[in-house]
């Protein structure tokens, strides 16, 4: 099988602000990230010669991104893969460029979430049914309660007192509200304590109001050429490493040997990550992780999915601090969704605009040492059965 | 001879106490208690259950199945139909809807019996129940109470025969409801009384009697209708019973006047105590009357020591008044900003009708694995095409994880949802019902349960929930 390795860099990214945009529409954010990412790139949108545009909710095909950034006639696909589909449009956008059917391709992520009216996101969807017809019996589980089952039989396997989980968990959200607070494009601009994640409502025992991330507005952009165009635009192009989708058979809740403790997707699409992108030890060789924190608790079950902690032992590196800003390997150093928010196309993308000023030391007050490899991760779909994207990005060549 | 193989029972666990409803409105509490069918309950929900648990006693196999209710919960579509699919029957029975009547249930077991007598069926399982509202301040309020029961009538192994019937036919306009009246509607309450209920069981229990040539000493039960305590013992005594030893308690008390079902409950409670020998009367009210003389066997014992009427109607859950307006849409209220589910697909319901009324997962033949929703391609094995169906309704499980939804639009928040692991392989996410959130927990076992799914769409979303083994 082939690789993706080295053969495509990002030579421009834009990320808008994200939150309760009432005055922006789609459009709005779409010109606003693409147009960033261009001045970033240096290049101007007609030397764009291919597009993806990455959305669940807020557009239904291509012509959702033309007209908004008047596109002359050329390849425009829309993408999606739930929560994993700002990582979908990248990789759409790197094969494309990767084969040679392009150049320069633009991958765009967007939502706007708050124009729907509910308070927060569709339930899941279910096993076994077709989207056009159902048979009505379907569950109706909000997203976070579909997430408190993890940490239901979490805690009940490893024997984690309720108060203790719950405070490992909080200890997440403050860590990346503490991060998000440096940065002026996350949604919440707050440092949160422990005592306020842990008072907060219940949602879905264990989890409360401030395990769950945030509603949000948001657009994030990202354009791409081949590795040995790259440095003709800029001296520090961020190359594509590796880009690993696994998709489950979503048998977890047809038999009973699924155990809610961990996401097979993750553990897989981070192995073939790894494989692909030559990192054997991934917690000493990144640099910085973004990860999919839409409740607090999946973050906690990523540590251990993505090989950092050791199985039911995320706690002691909660509590040493490892994935802290400062800790040895930094994670959501941005605020992550829980505190950048969670605009789905976008956020995929919102990540590797992270990594990306990261890998080029452009990250002012929140940036990591010695940045040399960053990894992004998105899960779409439901913990039993679902999407998970990881991507590793790098600011060098490798020379072997 | 013919007469009655199996008999079951169903009440819904939850109870509102007389003192709560009259302290919602300020008037006098007639004292005890009624049961209330829950938000995901109808007498449909409730006639399965009753099945069910009469299914389980029954030696032979159905061959009819009739409902009989005041409240169907459609006007047009027979629910007899549902409930033999719910209960797994086979296409080739007699279904029936009896309907309309206070003694539906007492004229489905008339039609059953003579079905049986004549030969044109084995035996046929007669399902009654109903869920009654009265008007808010009303003393029908306070006095229906809602429940099912279930009686199988056939030929062989009969546990109580029939020995005797007598039926009249009356026009009384006592109690009625028009079509779209939500509430049971009555003329004055002396009236009904006297020249309704108590004139017409006189003559049906006299007559009936008469027609055998027995007087009340020789019956060792009488179970009258009775719409409320004091009517019903004005009537007992009236006729000559022993109200301590041989009028069986019509359960007002504890589940109130079930209307169709309330005379096959209290039946069914009189068998759960009878002795082999004993003779007894039951006299049903309601458009006219209905007796029977039945005559109980030994095979009774077989039955009574499985059967857990006492351990059912020892569940009880209190709820407030507020409650109950909110599970029968009797107060609007604002509805959670969530997106509306999408309705049901008629085409998608009826290919996987048997997955969803019968909750028939499948077995794969190469590895054993049970699945549900029924594969074609194993989940585990991968292999194609090679299953055998695999019921699970019938199955008990245990709670492997579960959630606490308080964001999920619900009639009743936090909705609880389980995921079950059965005995025997198979896995199911689905609402835990009769359960509230303190209770839940990994390791819980459960059964199933028919209910009513809560949900838009222009028809009656029946499906499977979990509820605590009781």
């Amino acid at each position: 099988m082939g690789t993706i390795k080295d053969k495509v860099a990002i030579i421009g990214m834009g990320c808008t602000k994200f939150g309760e945009l009432w005055d922006k529409s789609v459009d709005d954010l779409i010109i606003d990230a693409t147009y960033e990412a261009c001045e970033d790139a240096g290049i101007e949108l007609k030397d764009i010669e291919a597009a993806w545009l990455g959305t669940v909710f807020s557009g239904h095909t291509a012509l959702s991104l033309s007209p908004a950034l008047k596109l002359q006639y050329i390849p425009v696909t829309r993408v999606e893969n739930m929560c994993a589909t700002g990582t979908e449009a990248l990789r759409a956008a790197a094969y494309a460029v990767a084969a040679g059917a392009c150049d320069i391709a633009l991958a765009v992520g967007v939502e706007k979430l708050k124009d729907t009216g509910w308070t927060g996101l569709q339930p899941t969807s279910v096993v076994g049914r077709s989207t056009m017809g159902t048979t009505g019996t379907e569950i109706g589980l909000s997203p976070p309660a579909m997430f408190s089952q993890l940490a239901v039989r979490y805690f009940h396997q490893y024997k984690l007192d309720p108060d203790e989980g719950k405070k490992l968990m909080a200890e997440i959200a403050v860590k990346n509200h503490h991060n998000g607070s440096l940065n002026p494009r996350a949604h919440y601009q707050n440092e949160l304590t422990v005592e306020q994640v842990l008072k907060a409502p219940i949602v879905a025992w264990p989890l409360g109001v401030l395990d769950c991330c945030g509603v949000s507005d948001g657009a994030a952009v990202a354009i791409i050429t081949r590795s040995d165009l790259a440095r003709k635009f800029r001296d520090d192009p961020i190359y594509i490493k590796s880009l690993a989708v696994s998709v489950g058979p979503r048998l977890d809740l047809m038999t009973q040997d699924y155990d809610f403790v961990h996401i097979e997707e993750n553990v897989r699409a981070s192995k073939m990550a790894y494989a692909e992108a030559g990192i054997t030890n991934p917690r000493n060789e990144l640099s910085l992780a973004e990860v999919h924190d839409c409740f607090t608790i999946h973050e906690m079950v990523i540590y251990e999915d993505l090989g950092w902690s050791k199985r039911g032992r995320a706690k002691e590196d909660i509590e040493s601090g490892t994935f802290k800003l400062k800790g040895e390997l930094p994670v959501n150093t941005d605020g992550g969704l829980k505190c950048f928010g969670h605009p789905l196309g976008a956020s995929g993308l919102r990540m590797q605009y992270e990594v990306y000023k990261q890998l080029q030391g452009r990250s002012g007050p929140r940036q990591v040492r010695n940045p040399r490899l960053g990894l992004t991760h998105n899960l779409g779909g439901d913990i039993w059965g679902g999407i998970s994207c990881v991507s590793i990005t790098g600011n060098e060549l490798d020379r072997r | 001879m013919v007469g009655i193989t199996s008999f079951g029972v169903y009440a819904p666990v939850y109870r509102l106490t007389r003192e709560e409803i009259s302290r919602a409105w300020k008037t006098k509490s007639l004292g005890g208690e009624k049961a209330v069918a829950g938000h995901d309950e109808d007498s449909l929900t409730m006639a399965v259950g009753a099945t069910l648990d009469c299914m389980k006693y029954s030696p032979q196999k159905a061959d009819g199945l009739f409902f009989a209710s005041t409240t169907s919960p459609y006007k047009e579509k027979q629910a007899a139909a549902i409930i033999a699919a719910a209960v797994d029957l086979q296409e080739e029975i007699r279904t029936a809807d009896v309907t309309d009547s206070l003694r539906s249930g007492t004229i489905a077991l008339s039609l059953a019996i003579d079905a049986v007598k004549s030969g044109s069926a084995e035996n046929i399982i007669v399902a009654v129940s109903d869920s009654r509202m009265g008007a808010g301040k009303s003393q029908f309020e306070q006095l229906f109470g809602d429940g099912a029961a279930a009686l199988a009538i056939g030929s062989s192994d009969v546990i109580a025969s029939i020995e005797g019937n007598y039926s009249l036919f009356s026009e009384l306009l006592d109690v009625w409801r028009l079509e779209g009246n939500t509430f049971v509607q009555s003329w004055e309450e002396r009236f009904i009384l006297t020249e309704g209920y108590m004139n017409m069981m006189q003559k049906i229990v006299s007559g009936v009697m008469e027609k055998y040539k027995l007087t009340p000493k020789e019956f060792a039960k009488a179970v009258l209708y009775g719409p409320d305590g004091r009517s019903h013992a004005n009537l007992a005594k009236r006729l000559g019973f022993n109200l301590q030893t041989q009028v069986q308690d019509p359960l007002f008390q504890s589940i109130g006047n079930a209307g169709t079902a309330a005379l096959p409950i209290m039946l069914v409670s009189a068998l759960c105590e009878a002795k082999p020998d004993d003779r007894i009367l039951v006299a049903n009210y309601g458009d006219g009357g209905d007796a029977f003389i039945l005559k109980v066997t030994k095979n009774v014992e077989k039955v009574q020591g499985r059967q857990k009427f006492k351990e059912r109607l020892a569940k009880k859950t209190y709820i407030d008044y507020e409650r109950y307006l909110n599970w029968r849409d009797l107060v609007p209220s604002e509805e959670a900003r969530r997106p509306d589910p999408r309705p049901p697909s008629i085409t998608c319901l009826w290919r996987e009708r048997k997955s969803v009324l019968s909750l028939y997962g499948n077995r794969c033949n190469q590895c054993g694995t049970v699945q549900y929703p029924p594969q074609r391609i194993c989940a585990k094995c991968q292999g194609k095409d090679d299953f055998e169906a695999y019921k699970l309704s019938d199955k008990r499980g245990k709670i492997f994880t579960y959630a606490v939804d308080y964001l999920t639009a619900s009639k009743e928040s936090p909705a609880i949802i389980g995921v079950v692991d059965f005995e025997g392989g198979g896995r199911l996410m689905c609402e835990v019902a009769e359960c509230e959130p303190s209770e839940v927990k990994i390791g819980m076992p459960v059964e199933m349960c028919f209910r009513k799914l809560s949900r838009k769409g222009n028809i009656h979303n029946y499906f499977w929930k979990a509820r605590p083994v009781y």
